[in-house]
């Protein structure tokens, strides 16, 4: 068996973890796993290092094998198996596939549950009023309450036209 | 301001080891980071060198406008010496990583040293604010605050699914990092910390040492921080840290107590060695040292000592890593001369330090000190 990370020496140390309900493996040979703090426990996350290489592995899954790249910043998969990082904002939808399945082993979600820039929270909070006037819209028409109608299509007019404003900025 | 001024700028150590904060006998700081990137530019570890160096002509001077950097030190990574970054590090204002970058990588960091911005890290933007103590909930609120004003003058790579776009997939979602550098030298002497590490490691957090990834915990200085950043909000990360740190401060107290009844020769041996090592050294290393300073900081905390403070403790701790040494002298060191004027400064500095007194000893349970 050869190691992990180098692929050239034999694999001499072998460790599992379990990521929820997924066993993952990783087989290093002696100089890998001395530099990657191995030999010493206390300095050696083993999540990690796993969590770095696991990941690399599902997204070549997700690929299919065929070489995905960045259309925004060229950078492909052997990169992110090579740094464990990515080359812009644009990979994470480049890379979108086998994207899920990584973070989960990773996070606690695949959600974002946190902060919101203020800015980007006001265009979704007027997106989700324009949505719901629409509907209202739908309704007072299907009840010929046409008085509701003509003030509802003129709120819906210029709540539009806010949301264009918010965006552009 | 100039960069050549950086010496000037820090706040002089006796001075800053006078910092005080809640908890502080353990939590020695708290500290909240987040990861932030610019809207369409590469990551750094991606972008070719002139696109850094642009980036860093964008965010550099939108980092000096916010208020609470009015009054803040600004430079360039290339404009600092090895010497310059080696203190800052020391001082945990900028990252190990962070220290080896150059051109196309910058810092600003504010007069009080309790908000420091790392630019062209690993993402665009690592802002940090340190408090002392246990302090997480207002370190997180000071840093939310910086970020809030911040984000009406650069627009952020953030998607409403995923968050906070990170170069690595591991910050994703709120890019946050909260952590305190705990001192447990109860728990280590009790042999209790691979359970606790262990035991913390299980609830998703991690263990590190005194420099953060891959290092040592010198000192018995442990730093412990959340590691997972999508799928929960940021009050939540906060509120779990605590909890857990609560309970850490607990079996450290406990530890000590429990050492002090069944053991008490034990941890009196160590600490009254470690004082006359130290009083009487005429070489010395830095790991030793910060060893050593570890139990004098324990003698304290058991008030062992008649007239030694807390706040000496702190200033040596600092004072004796390698930058900080060599600061203090203008001919370059080499390990050898560093470790002799070490021991130098310490003796010195601890000549008026009386020894550690014996409390009176319980009827003797046969222990054996090693």
């Amino acid at each position: 068996m050869l190691c992990n990370i180098c692929k050239q020496n034999e694999a001499t140390v072998h460790l599992t973890q379990i990521v929820g309900d997924k066993m993952q493996k990783v087989d290093l040979c002696e100089a890998c796993s001395k530099e990657k703090g191995v030999s010493d426990p206390s300095t050696f996350s083993l999540a990690d290092l796993l969590l770095g290489l696991g990941s690399a592995q599902e997204l070549e899954q997700a690929g299919g094998g065929a070489e995905i790249k960045c259309p925004q910043c060229g950078f492909t998969q052997a990169d992110f198996k090579k740094n464990g990082r990515f080359g812009c904002a644009e990979c994470y939808h480049a890379f979108a596939e086998g994207l899920d399945s990584m973070l989960k082993s990773m996070h606690k979600g695949v959600v974002h549950k946190g902060k919101v820039p203020k800015a980007i929270a006001q265009t979704r909070d007027v997106a989700e009023k324009l949505k719901k006037m629409q509907k209202d819209l739908d309704k007072a028409i299907a009840e010929e309450d046409f008085e509701r109608a003509a003030l509802l299509r003129d709120e819906i007019k210029e709540t539009k036209k806010r949301l264009e404003q918010l965006e552009t900025v | 301001m100039s960069s050549d001024s950086i010496h000037q700028f820090l706040i002089p150590l006796s001075e800053a080891s006078l910092r005080k904060g809640p908890n502080d006998k353990i939590v020695m700081s708290s500290r909240v980071r987040l990861a932030r990137n610019v809207r369409g530019l590469a990551f750094p570890g991606w972008a070719k060198k002139n696109e850094r160096v642009k980036a860093l002509e964008t965010i550099q001077p939108a980092v000096e406008s916010l208020p609470q950097m009015k009054k803040s030190y600004a430079a360039s990574m290339d404009q600092l010496s090895a010497l310059d970054k080696q203190i800052l590090m020391e001082r945990h204002l900028i990252s190990r990583e962070h220290a080896a970058k150059n051109a196309g990588s910058g810092i600003v960091v504010n007069k009080e040293e309790s908000v420091c911005v790392m630019i062209n890290e690993e993402d665009h933007l690592r802002m940090q604010a340190l408090r002392p103590g246990f302090q997480i909930k207002e370190a997180w609120e000071d840093i939310d605050r910086l970020d809030s004003t911040l984000e009406t003058k650069l627009e952020y790579a953030f998607s409403p699914k995923l968050g906070y776009l990170t170069a690595c997939p591991t910050n994703l979602g709120t890019g946050i990092r909260v952590s305190a550098m705990l001192h447990l030298p109860g728990l280590v002497l009790a042999d209790q910390i691979n359970q606790i590490i262990q035991a913390v490691s299980k609830l998703g957090l991690a263990v590190r040492g005194l420099h953060g990834e891959g290092t040592s915990a010198d000192g018995n200085v442990f730093q412990v921080s959340n590691q997972m950043t999508l799928g929960q909000s940021e009050p939540e990360i906060v509120e779990r840290l605590t909890k857990v740190l609560f309970q850490i401060i607990e079996h450290e107290e406990n530890a000590r107590t429990k050492l002090m009844e069944d053991k008490p020769k034990v941890v009196l041996n160590q600490i009254g060695r470690a004082y006359g090592a130290m009083s009487n050294a005429h070489s010395i290393s830095s790991k030793e040292t910060m060893n050593l300073l570890s139990l004098m900081h324990l003698g304290v905390d058991l008030q062992l000592f008649p007239n030694l403070q807390r706040p000496l403790v702190d200033e040596l701790f600092i004072m004796t890593q390698p930058g900080h040494l060599q600061s203090t002298v203008t001919e370059k060191l080499g390990t050898e001369e560093r470790d002799v004027l070490r021991a130098d400064i310490l003796r010195e500095r601890l000549s008026k330090v009386e020894r550690p007194i014996t409390p009176p000893t319980p009827p003797s349970t046969g222990e054996k000190v090693d």
